[in-house]
């Protein structure tokens, strides 16, 4: 068998080295075209995106490596970083338990108006970050639809934690949910309607078969959703009300330091955020390699 | 078809978490936002969203979210063009670089942007003197658009350039078609509905942009105010109901562009099943 393998791989490479000396006779540009295309690719995507993440690290270390830590270890530079951490803690597990359950109902079985849901769970990306902050004053806000009962209570919703978390809760809403219906819908229900037939119940078949099955697409939506939620700007900025030290994220405090010009610093904390993006890239880049490399096996097996 | 007996458990206890879920954290809080608007009358409301302030942000909104999606369209195609058929040093990098717009948080790109193209910083210098301004101006708007809608187009047209099959261009060349007249008659016709979905989505994205734009755009009332930011401005003034009605403005619009991308990749799926 082994041998077997390594053959129809021998063989593969060898087709694919006969598909690239074809392309490059028939089927491809001048090597001009191929230099001049390049060469505007690589400018846009410099303009663009390598200058401005080149100039977070540059503005952020310009005034020294003291200034850096000093900006870093501010107590309210610190609380924003807790608050950012809390409320992605709390809502990634949600919408990952979410994600699984909708994934569920919406890939094993078959119901009316499954289109429509997920139409409906796909709203949160179509709505403006600021209208997603504006909803929940509405109905937490001092003239809000429930704001005035739970004054009484005192709870405090809007220009407090829970505000932020909801807010963060639903901009990240459908990212879990997005990866797995697809990967769960392609996967189809064999191997779980084995599982019950040789006596697992319902969450065995769970723990023991599907999620093991969907587990880099889970990782996948678990790791947009917590790059969403700590960088999540227009719609915590809405319901925050920007209280330093108790009601700031790391997003709202760059803006809170970039507008009273302390630069150094707001590139400083926005450093980190950039840090986070880069790592989000990478394990995403690793997700999807383990993804093609599990596919490959899958094929050659 | 025999309708076949569904045997696996949780599909009430998934369905139901799913609808209750949805229905407290999406639907009822977005309801409010259309029930908060009835209590202006239509008079008032319609004196709110056609306000000449109001009306000037539209423009600028889908004006500039125009532009963005449009330079997307250009240039992410070529660049999912280049990152399949290409090799070149850097080039895995480069491919995962695509995503940062969707990484990067929105705030740290606007700052970002505005460092690089503010008169005195290292993009905006060069063009100073073409007498360019970017940042602060309609322009800077259009720049962090473009930005936060990058990765759409790239990453809808890529892997349907990726599944196209060499076959049908070599049967082109060896018809004496010419690289041109492959792309314009082999080749785009199989990607444009793709392009076309990444477009929508990236103007879509960039209407209810926020975060990124408002460090670059000088926020001139006018002339580089964005929607969002009267909706935010409107709410700093305690006025909620007229905060709300833009709000609804954008979010039918909002919903109208979801609905066409839903049923614009609905038709390309059908498309390419019919197609293989």
């Amino acid at each position: 068998m082994t041998i077997q393998t390594v053959s129809t791989q021998a063989v593969s490479q060898y087709s694919k080295y006969n598909a690239k000396v074809a392309r490059s006779r028939a089927t491809s540009e001048p090597i001009w075209v191929r230099w001049l295309l390049t060469f505007i690719v690589l400018l846009f995507l410099s303009i663009f995106l390598i200058v401005p993440l080149a100039a977070v690290f540059t503005e952020a270390l310009r005034k020294g490596f003291d200034t850096y830590i000093t900006a870093l270890s501010d107590p309210d530079a610190l609380s924003s970083i807790k608050l950012t951490l809390i409320a992605a803690a709390i809502a990634v597990p949600l919408n990952l338990v979410f994600g699984v359950a909708a994934a569920w109902a919406i890939a094993k079985f078959e119901f009316k108006g499954k289109s429509i849901l997920i139409t409906l769970i796909d709203l949160p990306f179509a709505v403006s970050p600021v209208i997603a902050g504006l909803i929940y004053v509405l109905i937490f806000g001092l003239q809000g639809w429930v704001g005035s009962s739970l004054i009484d209570h005192d709870v405090k919703v809007i220009f407090a934690i829970p505000g932020i978390v909801l807010a963060t809760v639903f901009v990240t809403f459908p990212f879990v949910a997005r990866e797995l219906i697809p990967l769960m819908q392609a996967q189809g229900k064999d191997e779980e309607e084995a599982g019950l037939v040789l006596g697992a119940s319902g969450w065995q078949i769970l723990w023991r078969i599907t999620l093991p099955n969907v587990k880099w697409g889970l990782l996948y939506g678990v790791i947009l959703t917590n790059a969403r939620a700590m960088g999540e700007f227009g719609a915590v900025s809405v319901v925050s009300g920007h209280i330093r030290g108790m009601t700031n994220t790391m997003p709202l405090h760059v803006e809170i330091l970039y507008n009273e010009y302390n630069y150094a610093a707001a590139f400083a904390v926005a450093s980190l955020l950039a840090l986070l993006a880069l790592v989000t890239l990478m394990l995403k880049s690793f997700v999807e390699w383990q993804v093609a490399r599990n596919a490959a096996s899958n094929e050659s097996a | 078809m025999a309708k076949q007996k569904n045997i696996l458990p949780g599909f009430n206890l998934s369905l139901g978490y799913t609808l209750l879920y949805l229905s407290l954290i999406v639907l009822i809080p977005l309801s409010a936002a259309f029930i908060k608007t009835t209590e202006l009358s239509f008079n008032e409301f319609w004196t709110v969203i056609t306000a000449p302030r109001v009306v000037a942000s539209y423009k600028l909104t889908f004006g500039a979210s125009l532009i963005g999606a449009l330079i997307n369209a250009v240039f992410g195609l070529l660049t999912a063009w280049v990152l399949v058929r290409y090799h070149f040093f850097g080039k895995k990098v480069i491919d995962a670089l695509v995503d940062l717009p969707f990484a990067l948080p929105t705030a740290v790109a606007g700052i970002a942007l505005t460092a690089v193209y503010a008169s005195n910083g290292w993009i905006g210098s060069w063009l100073e003197p073409l007498g360019i301004k970017v940042a602060f101006t309609p322009i800077g708007v259009i720049v962090a658009l473009t930005f936060i809608g990058l990765p759409f187009v790239v990453r809808t047209v890529q892997p349907v350039l990726q599944d196209l099959e060499a076959e049908t261009e070599e049967a082109a060349a060896s018809l004496g078609a010419n690289r041109w007249q492959t792309f314009t008659k082999i080749i785009f016709p199989a990607i444009w509905p793709a392009l076309l979905t990444g477009f929508a989505l990236a103007f879509a994205r960039a209407i209810g942009e926020y975060g990124s734009v408002i460090f670059i755009a000088g926020n001139v009332p006018f002339v580089s105010e964005i929607t969002p930011l009267i909706i935010i401005t409107k709410l700093e003034q305690y006025e909620y109901a007229q905060a709300t009605a833009v709000a609804v403005v954008m979010l039918v619009i909002s919903f109208l562009l979801l609905f066409a991308i839903n049923g614009l990749q609905w038709w390309f799926n059908r498309r390419a099943s019919a197609t293989h």
